[in-house]
């Protein structure tokens, strides 16, 4: 995920103190992992020399990093980009467990049990997630549907490679 | 291997449907209010597992107790009486009767065992307003939508109030949407009746609405919690 | 040309669709196969009784008998008729009187006496186990066998034996037996013009035997309807318009029937293979004489093709095929009743210009006869979706399986009326004929008075001394299986010895045989009784002490003037005659054998009447076996409690044979449709099964949903049967009484169709009810 696109985004709708801005994504979408406020610094200074956001205003007397962000022109023409372009398929486990399945059968362990107990755990997070979405709000669900079909996919891999490994097995031997 | 507590036990159940053997040797249980998905690739046993468990089909060989009750010593007569009192069903298709109005159709498993039309019918539209399809108690199932009519198949299984729902692909052949939406409600109405859900399901989506899973394959099961805690 | 095009287009689906679309073109030809089987049958009956009557006439020896005495070329014929086991065994005596004597046909040499020409079934049957007890009644040698043209059908029992004591017979002793001389077989009498009451029941049980089966072939065709329509849609997906969906259907609709004229054919010629060893209430035909009149076969099979078109043209009219499937409105368009009532009201008005036309024997006009009938019997099949479908709508409440048919029958009330609409026309005919039948059977049908509870059979021992007849009486008595013999002898008694101008009828026989013709006060040996009752007036009076001559003279034989002087003793007491076994009433003189002159060997002319233990079914055979020993021309029978007229009887066998066929034909339609129906819906019904319905609960929603639009087609018919039937009755002048029997049984016999089908129906359903349905993998 990039968290300057997402800043800038969060942006669009009207200028904010940085603090605000960390506020905003953790609420919306930093469920696992909570932005550092060091983060949002360097990734706003870094727009700022890109000339992406400027600074809109410095509130007195509350402190030295009490600046205001504006989003630019040059800003809002990268977030239109950045949402456009689709997202490049991402390898997600696929190749940890394929060396972990490739290496199971070459030395004569169960390979259905690798992919059974990473079905489990898989199951497991999504027993979770849709925990947290039966609870949740729309935003919430919307979400941990991500994830879910994300993992699904995984899975979906993994029962095909169920389906195949007496076949991969006498390729692996060969 | 017997958990204690378990409504629904089967130990070292065979089956075969001519030479080819569809359970060899699978075991379950399930807990009153307990969700258990049972997984697996198709063909590899978890409807023949199902039906064995709701007394529809006799396994060859092996037990399966509920409540204390040994399933396979019991008449076709008992079997069936048990599956209109203590069982509710669902299905993934051409459950309902296409003749019956909706709310008939959910009174159905009620009138089956001897309740009043009137009060049959009043309480499915209860059980169909918890379902959110309340207001197509006069419709036909061929004038509802696919998810609709999940709905009110859902709602016919609840409506006996019985202790173990027997859900096969119950989201088969809905949309995501639709199919979560079946999944909540069951889960929950299930949930807030102490009811045990057996789910049929090959989507792990659908599974997740389990707590915790069995996968069959090849007509074996595993329980993968037990051994996990193990 | 698009029409056309269409029509070819459907038919090539029938022909081409798969092997599902083969089942359904398969299933519409067997169907309509069966129908066009029928109605062949039906042409090729008249031409088939035609020829069995000629042979009748060609072999026919009443009324061919010639004055004059023997010549070169006359042949003296003895009837020795006589019954095996309930069938009739026609049976000749030939005795040739000259070089040129007669032959009958179908027997290529006279037998010589002590052999027989048989036809083919009683030489198999004397040949057979079975035919044990015959054989000792025909102790004659087959020598060669009747071919078919002396026979009236495969399987009639018939034999021409030779004999030589005919001529005595005829010349000499003249007894009762009738033996007749004849110089060629011909029936010289003109055939009898046809009643109109009976031509106007002819007509009528055609008209109701071919309208159901024209109703179950507009069903055939429209079997497997629902997946047809199926793929209609998906027609219409891909392009088709409604009018060209509908002349697919017609052109698949057209295919069956086509392929259905040809399976007709080919049912026929083959079930004509087996006509022949069919024999329904005493009809059998010949294969060959079954041949259809060719312009009514052209007709049949041109007008079986085009009424499919046309019926599923018509029945598309109310079909929607959209192209995501066949619409099937919640809220179907309801029957209007107005135009549904009109085809019977025309039939009515038809038919009541004609009432009371049979009154003066007049005739009646056929085209106008029949038109109203079929008008009213199509009113039934118009009438009746109507009637199912208004009351089926405010139908409601009960147990599940009642729920479960009625709102099936909802949604299906059309095809549900057509499945009984055949059994409606086939009851509604029916129920008029009976009445029709009921009302002119005392035309046709008599009573014939005898009493079978009282003796089974008669054995008439000719006029032989009382020696030789006591000898006979207790060889009869001696049969295994027999009961009790009451033997009756009859006498005459006169004035005077000679020439008397008035009789007096008298009866001998023992105090427990007179029983049998009078009711006695009390009886022993040598009592006389004077018998009253009945319609008769003694020509003599009798008091006590007068003289009378007995003399046998009415019995027939020679002894006439052999008179036996006799007077009525003083004790002679009256009694209240009865009718006897045979119906007769005997009044006049009852004497027992101790009031006869000391010595008289009076020649009585007896009657024995003979009881048989129940069940023994083989003891009446015997006893005609030692009757047939004494005398091969005896007349001893059996008897029965009525005597129907053979024209009347032929007509009922033909209703008979009709209405089973078209009601087998019926039923096997309606359980088709049902096995199709349950076929359709097998994974309902396993998961039904699944959430623990009852076998019974199904069972019952099978039986109520074929039995309420039966129970609503067989009230219909009821009504309009006894509608057609009141009318039939005016038309022929008879006033109208419901004779609610044969209502009643043709109801109960419709019925009895539902209740096989739904039988048949069961174990498939219980079959589709296991959970195996479940298995969708």
């Amino acid at each position: 995920m990039s968290i300057g696109h997402t800043l800038l985004g969060l942006l669009e709708s009207g200028p904010r103190h940085g603090y605000d801005l960390k506020r905003a994504f953790d609420e919306k979408f930093g469920h696992d992992r909570p932005l550092h406020y060091g983060q949002v610094y360097s990734t706003m200074s870094r727009l700022l020399k890109n000339g992406l956001v400027e600074v809109d205003g410095v509130e007195a007397g509350g402190g030295p990093e009490r600046k205001r962000y504006a989003i630019t022109e040059a800003g809002v023409t990268d977030v239109e980009t950045w949402i456009r372009q689709p997202e490049k398929p991402e390898p997600y486990l696929q190749s940890t467990l394929y060396t972990k399945v490739v290496l199971a059968l070459l030395t004569g362990r169960d390979a259905g049990d690798v992919l059974d107990t990473q079905r489990a755990e898989h199951l497991r997070l999504m027993r979770v997630l849709t925990d947290r979405k039966r609870h949740g709000d729309l935003s919430d669900q919307l979400i941990c549907d991500h994830a879910l079909f994300h993992l699904e996919a995984d899975l979906r891999w993994l029962e095909l490679t169920a389906a195949r490994l007496v076949q991969l097995a006498s390729e692996v031997r060969k | 291997m017997t958990p204690a507590g378990s409504l629904l036990v089967a130990q070292d159940l065979h089956k075969s449907y001519g030479p080819t053997p569809a359970l060899d040797g699978a075991g379950f249980s399930i807990h009153p209010g307990e969700v258990v998905a049972v997984m697996g690739p198709s063909g590899s046993g978890k409807s023949t597992l199902l039906h064995c468990l709701a007394g529809i089909v006799t396994p060859d060989s092996g037990t399966i107790r509920y409540d204390g009750r040994e399933l396979s010593a019991m008449s076709d007569a008992e079997r069936s009486a048990l599956r209109r009192t203590e069982f509710g069903f669902v299905f993934q298709f051409g459950q309902l009767v296409p003749e019956l109005t909706c709310v008939e159709n959910v009174a159905l498993p009620l009138r089956l065992t001897g309740v009043k039309r009137k009060e049959a019918e009043r309480r499915s539209l209860e059980w169909m307003e918890r379902l959110e399809v309340a207001d197509l108690g006069h419709k036909r199932p061929g004038e509802v939508s696919g998810g609709q009519g999940q709905r009110v198949a859902v709602a016919r299984s609840l409506v006996t109030q019985p202790r173990v729902i027997f859900a096969d692909e119950p989201t088969g052949a809905l949309d995501s949407l639709n199919g979560e939406r079946v999944m909540q409600l069951l889960t929950e109405a299930a949930r807030s009746t102490n009811a045990a859900v057996v789910l049929v399901t090959h989507e792990a989506r659908v599974a997740a609405y389990s707590d915790r899973e069995i996968v069959v394959r090849d007509g074996k099961s595993r329980d993968m919690m037990l051994e996990h805690s193990v | 040309m698009s029409l056309l095009r269409d029509l070819a287009l459907g038919a090539r689906f029938a022909l081409a669709g798969g092997r599902e679309g083969w089942t359904r073109t398969l299933l519409t030809a067997v169907g309509v196969g069966l129908g066009v089987a029928l109605l062949l049958g039906t042409t090729a009956l008249p031409g088939a009784l035609n020829a069995r009557n000629a042979r009748d006439n060609a072999r026919n020896d009443y009324g061919a008998s010639v004055d004059g005495g023997p010549a070169v070329d006359t042949l003296l014929i003895g009837r020795a008729d006589t019954q095996f086991q309930g069938s009739d065994v026609r049976g000749r005596l030939l005795q040739p009187e000259g070089a040129k004597a007669p032959l009958p046909p179908g027997v290529s040499a006279l037998p010589a006496p002590g052999t027989m020409v048989a036809s083919p079934a009683l030489r198999d049957l004397l040949a057979s186990p079975e035919g044990k007890l015959l054989r000792d009644r025909l102790p004659y040698r087959i020598t060669s066998t009747i071919a078919g043209r002396g026979l009236m059908g495969p399987h009639e029992l018939a034999y021409y034996a030779g004999s030589d004591a005919l001529k005595h017979r005829k010349d000499v002793t003249n007894d009762r037996a009738e033996v007749l001389r004849v110089n060629k077989f011909v029936n010289p009498s003109p055939g009898e013009k046809i009643d109109p009451v009976l031509a106007l029941l002819i007509v009528i049980i055609f008209v109701v035997l071919l309208m159901p089966v024209g109703v179950f072939i507009a069903a055939a065709v429209r079997f497997g309807g629902d997946r047809r329509d199926r793929r209609l849609a998906a027609l219409r997906l891909a392009g088709a318009d409604r009018r060209m969906t509908r002349w697919m259907a017609a052109g698949e609709a057209l295919a069956g029937a086509v392929v259905g004229v040809v399976v007709g054919a080919l049912f026929f010629v083959i079930g004509r293979q087996y006509v022949g060893d069919i024999t329904i209430a005493g009809l059998n035909v010949f294969p060959a004489d079954l041949d259809p009149n060719p312009l009514l076969a052209v007709g049949v099979a041109l007008a079986v093709p085009a009424s499919a078109v046309a019926v599923t043209l018509f029945a598309m009219r109310s079909v929607v095929v959209e192209p995501l499937g066949v619409v099937r409105t919640s809220v179907p368009r309801r029957r209007r009743m107005w135009w549904r009532v009109l085809p019977p009201l025309a039939g009515l008005g038809l038919l009541v210009p004609l009432m009371g036309r049979g009154r003066d024997r007049g005739t009646f006009n056929q085209v106008q006869v029949i038109g109203g009938t079929v008008l009213l019997l199509i009113g039934v099949t118009a009438l009746l979706p109507w009637l199912v479908e208004a009351v089926v709508r405010r139908l409601g409440g009960g147990p599940v399986g009642w729920q479960l048919a009625v709102r099936r029958l909802q949604l299906t009330s059309g095809s549900a009326a057509r499945m009984v609409n055949g059994i409606a026309v086939a009851v509604a005919g029916a129920i008029a004929l009976q009445m029709l039948f009921g009302a002119v059977e005392g035309d046709y049908v008599k009573a014939s008075g005898e009493d079978t509870s009282r003796a089974q059979l008669m054995v008439p021992l000719g006029d032989s001394s009382p020696d030789r007849q006591a000898q006979e009486v207790s060889a009869l008595k001696d049969v295994a299986g027999v009961t009790t013999v009451a033997a009756l002898g009859s006498l005459d008694a006169g004035e005077k010895a000679k020439e008397p101008q008035h009789y007096l009828p008298v009866t001998v026989g023992t105090c427990t045989d007179l029983g049998q013709a009078a009711t006695l006060p009390s009886c022993k040996d040598g009592d006389v009784f004077i018998a009253t009752g009945g319609a008769w007036n003694p020509e003599l009076a009798t008091p006590p002490g007068s003289t009378l001559y007995l003399d046998p003279v009415n019995g027939g034989s020679v002894t006439q003037g052999a008179a036996v002087r006799w007077t009525v003793p003083a004790n002679t007491r009256e009694a209240v005659s009865r009718p006897d076994p045979m119906g007769q009433r005997r009044p006049g003189l009852m004497v027992t054998p101790g009031a006869l002159p000391r010595g008289a060997k009076l020649p009585i002319h007896s009657t024995v009447f003979v009881s048989t233990a129940p069940g023994d079914t083989t003891a009446k055979e015997r006893v005609l076996n030692l009757a047939a020993r004494a005398d091969p021309l005896t007349s001893a029978r059996s008897l029965n409690d009525v005597q129907t007229s053979n024209r009347f009887a032929g007509v009922r066998k033909g209703l008979y044979i009709g209405a089973a066929a078209v009601l087998m034909l019926i039923g096997a339609s309606l359980l088709v449709s049902m096995l199709e129906q349950l076929r359709e819906r097998k994974k309902l019904l396993s998961a039904l099964v699944a959430f623990g319905t009852r076998r019974t609960t199904l069972s019952w929603s099978v039986l109520c949903q074929t039995a309420v639009p039966v129970a609503l087609g067989l009230a219909l018919a009821s009504l309009v049967g006894l509608g057609l039937g009141s009318v039939l009755l005016r038309m022929v002048g008879r006033s109208v009484t419901v004779d609610w029997v044969p209502a009643v049984s043709m109801v109960g016999i419709g019925a009895g169709v539902v209740l096989l089908v739904t039988a048949l129906s069961l174990p498939p359903l219980w079959r589709l009810m296991r959970p195996e349905g479940l298995r969708t993998e």
